[in-house]
């Protein structure tokens, strides 16, 4: 956790710059009128510095005696996830000027909200490699079924081919929202060997009545896809290619999906520094190609120049919105998570690039490492052989819900059950392994695991 | 405001230019005038069918969308393909470059339906 969060106000080229400015060559150089024989040459008796997560952790390590009767571990994932996120999201979006106001209907007299917005969509099409995103959705399960609707717009064609990878809730919400549309759904199997979707089968449905092609990636179960060839595929029969998501993390690492054929991202932006709260609010992530943009649901904040050439943003390509449109419009969405988006902005703006890859690391390291230990097991084994990111599935020799109760008395939330969702996987846990959780509570997952089942 | 001679009209302002078994559709002065800087045209896709009164297009202002209503049967042949990048033309020239959509005829009976320049011409008056 060196550089992924470290406060430094000003930067290299800052010091140089100001050091340049005054005439002098260091900052050594600044205290030259100090004595030698006063200066002190060697480092202070101070223990190393800590990163910021690591100086929580301690600090909760010295008050939990006191206070509280120690933390948790959590191993909870399936589209929910406990993620580090720096101070600076708080004390920034919950600064009134963000924090209490509403969608101003006299958008453009707000331009540091629509600065925010259009800044979070600039970060969306980099993270997700496509060219427009609009201001977010309400979240990924809705912004997922807006994906498949905006399909049918562009193509009139009304057959879905949906993975059964694609997280179960987002797949109900789907439901709901194509039934009034009637449009048909055709489930895609996952492959029971390694987790991923049956491709074969999709490229054997794929025919001139399909809309769109759907998966998840990474899927509900942690599995990377390999969707290579697939988008020419599925643009060949004359249908859009749409990929969600549940863990945006995953992409500091991934190919983004808009350079693998994908001509729609819709997913969960939850991860993206805001916090597992009992269900939400989350944050709808929804990109696409400029393309489409006509078709596209949701707000969309564009830049301009005011008349004396100043930069400004104004929201752009109002048509398209239920409040000129109509019935016709693209959605009935007519807002968006400005706050989720704004503090997705600042998380992300606060890591980099170099940050959220090196976060993504530590996921897919720590993930692999608790792999490791359950291949080792007798009483239980992993699942799928794909290749998953932190996120994974396992078999346990024994009830899985007696199992997360036993462990819960360790104060360790052991992982998903996945009978519910998918009712050939009883015995099965859906585990997820966050950068939040040290390798001490790794080993104490799996030693409470072995116990539960023994 | 014009209302060329040649031209056929409908109630709700799209005007006809006949020519054999060819007929192109546009929105009419009156229309583009009302509706503002026009900043995009949506089309339907060439080779479909329409009938008399079906929605074929959709015309976007700054400020509202207006359907482009169908005034016969007939099938699409052409969209005006400058306008995707010249929506203004709606604008500067409604009756030439910015025509939208050309059809052919299934049933020439039916422009015997549509109104004339001057009937149009009232209606508009009326409408003021």
């Amino acid at each position: 956790m060196d550089d992924f969060i470290r406060y430094i106000p000003h930067t290299e080229e800052d010091c140089r710059k100001m050091l340049e400015t005054i005439g002098v060559r260091s900052v050594d150089d600044l205290f030259r009128s100090i004595p030698e024989e006063y200066r002190l040459t060697k480092p202070l008796d101070l223990p190393e510095a800590l990163s910021e997560p690591d100086l929580l952790r301690h600090l909760q390590r010295l008050q939990s005696p006191i206070f509280s009767e120690g933390p948790w571990s959590s191993f909870l994932g399936g589209g929910a996830y406990h993620h580090f996120i720096p101070a600076v999201v708080s004390a920034l979006s919950s600064r009134s000027e963000f924090y209490t106001a509403y969608t101003p209907y006299q958008p453009e007299i707000s331009q540091g909200t629509l600065q925010a917005i259009f800044e979070y969509q600039t970060l969306m099409c980099q993270l997700t490699g496509m060219e427009v995103s609009n201001a977010s959705m309400y979240d990924g399960a809705s912004s997922l079924a807006e994906a498949i609707l905006m399909a049918y717009r562009i193509t009139k064609r009304k057959k879905v081919l949906l993975s059964e990878a694609i997280h179960p809730d987002y797949r109900r919400v789907i439901q709901t929202y194509l039934d009034p549309d009637q449009q048909e759904i055709v489930s895609i199997p996952y492959r029971k060997q390694d987790g991923r979707t049956d491709y074969a089968m999709l490229s054997n449905l794929l025919d001139g009545d399909v809309s769109s092609v759907v998966i998840q990636h990474p899927n509900f179960f942690g599995v990377i896809e390999d969707f290579r060839g697939l988008g020419e595929k599925v643009h060949q029969s004359g249908g859009v290619m749409v990929v969600g998501f549940s863990e945006a993390v995953a992409y500091g690492i991934l190919t983004p999906p808009g350079e693998m054929g994908a001509d729609i991202i819709a997913g969960e932006g939850q991860s993206l520094g805001i916090p597992v709260s009992y269900g939400g609010p989350y944050l709808g992530i929804f990109a696409t190609r400029e393309k489409y943009v006509r078709n596209m649901p949701g707000r969309l904040v564009g830049e301009t120049v005011d008349l004396e050439g100043k930069r400004g943003f104004v929201l752009t390509l109002a048509t398209r919105e239920q409040h000129i449109r109509r019935e016709r419009a693209t959605s009935n969405i007519c807002t968006n998570e400005g706050l989720c988006a704004l503090m997705a902005t600042i998380f992300l703006s606060t890591l980099g690039k170099a940050g959220l890859r090196e976060m993504a690391l530590m996921n897919l390291s720590k993930a692999e490492y608790a792999k490791k230990l359950i291949s080792g097991s007798r009483v239980c084994r992993l699942v799928f052989v794909a290749p998953t990111f932190n996120e994974f599935v396992i078999r346990v020799d024994g009830e899985a819900e007696k199992v997360l109760e036993k462990m819960r008395k360790e104060k360790i939330l052991g992982g998903v059950s996945l009978a519910r969702f998918y009712p050939e996987l009883d015995h099965h846990l859906l585990v997820t392994v966050t950068e939040m959780v040290t390798k001490e509570e790794i080993d104490h997952w799996a030693e409470a695991l072995e116990e539960a089942l023994r | 405001m014009q209302f060329p001679g040649d031209l056929f009209y409908t109630d709700s302002h799209e005007w006809v230019r006949h020519e054999g078994v060819t007929a192109t559709v546009g929105i009419t002065d009156y229309a583009q005038s009302q509706l503002k800087d026009i900043v995009y045209v949506e089309f339907p896709q060439i080779g479909s069918t329409f009938k008399k009164g079906d929605t074929i297009g959709v015309v976007e202002s700054v400020k509202t969308v207006a359907d482009l209503l169908s005034p016969i049967s007939g099938k699409v042949t052409e969209t005006n393909p400058i306008l995707k990048d010249h929506p203004q033309f709606v604008n500067e020239d409604p009756y030439g470059k910015g025509w939208m959509v050309k059809m052919e005829v299934s049933q020439p009976d039916e422009l015997k339906a549509l109104l004339s320049s001057a009937d149009y011409e009232k209606g508009v008056a009326e409408e003021e």
